[in-house]
């Protein structure tokens, strides 16, 4: 049991390229619940287009990965308009179930055999980033004490965090605009925002087509990072692990995605090396967990972390807790 | 007969308080508004000289409820109507009707001479028209001067492009703020203006909201039951920042159960019952007109008295 690898593996789990695209993800999911109240549970959906919008563009039909690029970002577009047009006038929940089910409808349609010439179907695309990682600035490993990042990792975690960085900012300006104001209002209470003369439909599709970019771009990072898309990967339990992700670091708060980000693949990482390390090693009986259990027993200890935190932090670890306190008079 | 004697002495003890309330002086806005309508005559769905709000044939039912079915009604610029009538009687359905929070079955209605019916509610709020509601609606994770700044219309930082460029909208944003305070002020609710509206009571968000509605600049604006809640030495303010509003030219109509409120403030008066006008009129009119009080005290059940009963 060699507890040194084990945290330099949960290390590079918290700052690492996954980490990253998955905070990334999270601030556009910030941006359509904390901030709008968006009931968004199909994040993954923009997350899938942005991600085929490029492996697509480059693996099929030949074009430059950063036309690809802005060619999975108007699909994130496309999506968000789907989605919103029919729901955003009704009531909250018939957003809710359309991301769901859109999601969904998605990853089957992008698997079907019917879509496969294009799409790859089952076994979805790669080898389509060389363009990227042409352009990496970093020749040779980094050596962080036991931290090991290779330049390929280093390039994409150099990206990841900057565009983290960038579109956090941007919802920075944003929430603390007058328009940012609108759109918290919204999230109290439409009737209200309406009867001062807000335009309460145009707020929530802006925020779910920005919020939705957001997601899409971290799609597209995914696919790059890994050079693959499949679409299994893009199931609904990544939304899941979004909404974790948001609520732990604190909703509505600017740096909430990001703090959640690092803590749940800090976490995730940790009890996945620490499981294995401790079976390989004897510690834990084979009889009592076996290897293969681990990686779903990981998020189990993953899910009992945030079950305390919700308890003892209900508002997330950046959130405030006064705002939980506010009852409905 | 035993009927017709208490709906007199009815009459009798509110023409007392008719005699009480005209030792006040009116104000400058009481007496143009009194002067508009000098030769208005008090029945249902009057035409008044210069109508803003215009409602025609507007209806809604719920299930088999009519809640609402009015003819006609039309509301006095510069004045303050009051809207009365018992529970239940349509009165803040009427309102959610012509502001566009609900649709009707029914009906048109214009304001200010444009027909708005159907319109959505925030172009209406934008043409100028604003109301509140019964229940009040505080944006509770906004700060009270939050809550009052989002009144203002024409922001140059609600557009989203606009948004992350501070230096296109900070200097309105500061007049709006500076404006947003003194309504604060007004509404007293200064050493609020920094918490979360959550947190404000039952009467402070009534306040807030009429001091939301306020900071949108309406030339119409419709309160349903401001007062409800809120103690007493703040209504008499209150209704002198109504009347003030009133005399700088501005319409109020008015949803209000108690009866000295309505009687001292309002310039005219439009009785629901049951979803309909039944009557209008000057408080005057509105005190000794039977329609009204048999509305409010109910019609004689044809109940046995003991004697009947013995006989
Ligand atoms: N959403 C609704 N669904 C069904 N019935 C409704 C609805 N809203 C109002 N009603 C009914 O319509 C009628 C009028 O209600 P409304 O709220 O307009 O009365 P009101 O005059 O404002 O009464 P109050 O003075 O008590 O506020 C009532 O009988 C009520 O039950
Ligand atoms: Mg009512």
């Amino acid at each position: 049991m060699n507890f040194m690898d084990v945290l330099s593996n949960a290390l590079r789990g918290a700052f690492g390229a996954e980490a990253a695209i998955y905070a990334l993800a999270a601030v556009g999911l910030n941006l359509h619940f904390g901030f709008t109240g968006l009931l968004n549970f199909g994040h993954v959906g923009f997350m899938l287009v942005g991600a085929y919008g490029v492996a697509v563009s480059v693996s099929t039909w030949g074009l430059s990965l950063w036309v690809g690029l802005l060619i999975g970002i108007g699909c994130s577009i496309v999506l968000a308009l789907i989605l919103g047009i029919p729901t955003l006038r009704l009531r909250g929940d018939y957003l809710a179930i359309a991301t769901i089910a859109g999601a969904e409808v998605l990853r089957y349609f992008y698997r079907s055999d019917w879509a496969a010439p294009i799409t790859g179907g089952v076994y979805g695309l790669r080898q389509f980033a060389n363009e990227f990682f042409a352009l990496n600035p970093y020749s040779s490993n980094l050596e962080l004490g036991p931290l090991l990042f290779s330049a390929r990792n280093l390039w994409v975690m150099t990206v990841g965090w900057s565009l983290v960085v960038l579109t956090s900012l941007l919802v920075y300006l944003l929430v603390h605009s007058p328009w940012g104001r609108v759109l918290r209002a919204v999230r109290e209470d439409e009737l209200a925002a309406r009867s001062l003369g807000k335009n309460v439909y145009a707020y929530k599709m802006q925020s779910l087509v920005l919020g939705g970019v957001i997601g899409g771009l971290a799609g597209a990072l995914i696919a790059i990072a890994t050079q693959s898309v499949n679409p299994d990967n893009f199931n609904p339990a990544v939304t899941f692990y979004l909404w974790a992700i948001m609520i732990l670091g604190g909703a509505s708060r600017i740096l909430g995605p990001i703090l959640g980000s690092i803590i749940f693949w800090f976490l995730a990482t940790f009890l996945d090396s620490f499981l294995r390390n401790a079976t390989a090693s004897g510690l834990i009986s084979p009889d009592v967990i076996s290897g293969p259990d681990v990686g779903a027993l990981r998020f189990v200890f993953v899910g009992l972390c945030l079950l305390l935190l919700m308890i003892y932090r209900p508002a997330g670890i950046l959130g405030d807790p006064k705002e939980l306190r506010l009852d409905v008079r | 007969m035993s009927d017709e004697l208490s709906n007199d002495a009815v009459v009798e003890s509110r023409e007392e308080i008719v005699a009480t309330d005209t030792e006040q002086h009116p104000s400058a806005g009481a007496e143009r508004a009194a002067a508009a309508l000098a030769g208005v005559a008090p029945e249902p769905g009057v035409a008044k000289p210069d109508a803003i709000l215009v409602a025609d044939d507007v209806s809604k039912s719920f299930g088999g409820v009519r809640a609402v079915r009015v003819d006609h009604l039309e509301v006095q610029r510069g004045t303050i109507t009051a809207l009365i009538g018992p529970n239940g009687a349509g009165k803040s359905t009427f309102f959610n009707l012509v502001s566009g929070f609900d649709k009707p079955d029914s009906g048109t209605w214009s304001f200010d001479g444009t027909d708005i019916s159907g319109a959505p509610a925030y172009r209406i709020a934008r043409r100028g028209m604003v109301r509140t509601f019964q229940l009040t609606k505080a944006l509770m994770r906004l700060t009270v001067l939050e809550n009052v700044m989002l009144g203002a219309t024409e922001q140059r930082g609600e557009r989203m492009l606009a948004a992350p460029l501070r230096w296109v909208w900070k200097g309105q944003e500061d007049d709006v703020e500076e404006k947003a305070r003194a309504l604060v002020e007004r509404f007293r609710l200064s050493h609020m203006a920094h918490e979360f509206a959550g947190i404000c009571s039952g009467g402070q968000r009534k306040l807030l909201e009429m001091a939301r509605a306020m900071m949108v600049d309406p030339a119409m604006i419709m309160l349903d039951e401001p007062m409800a809640g809120v103690n007493p030495a703040l209504v008499q303010s209150l209704l002198g920042h109504i009347q003030r509003l009133r005399d700088e030219g501005t319409t109020i109509v008015l949803v209000e159960h108690d009866m000295d409120v309505i009687m001292s403030i309002s310039d005219w008066i439009v009785v629901f019952a049951e979803g309909a006008v039944i009557a209008e009129g000057r408080p005057d009119d509105i005190r000794t007109n039977e329609k009204v009080i048999e509305a409010y005290l109910g019609k004689r059940r044809a109940l046995p008295t003991a004697q009947e009963n013995d006989a």
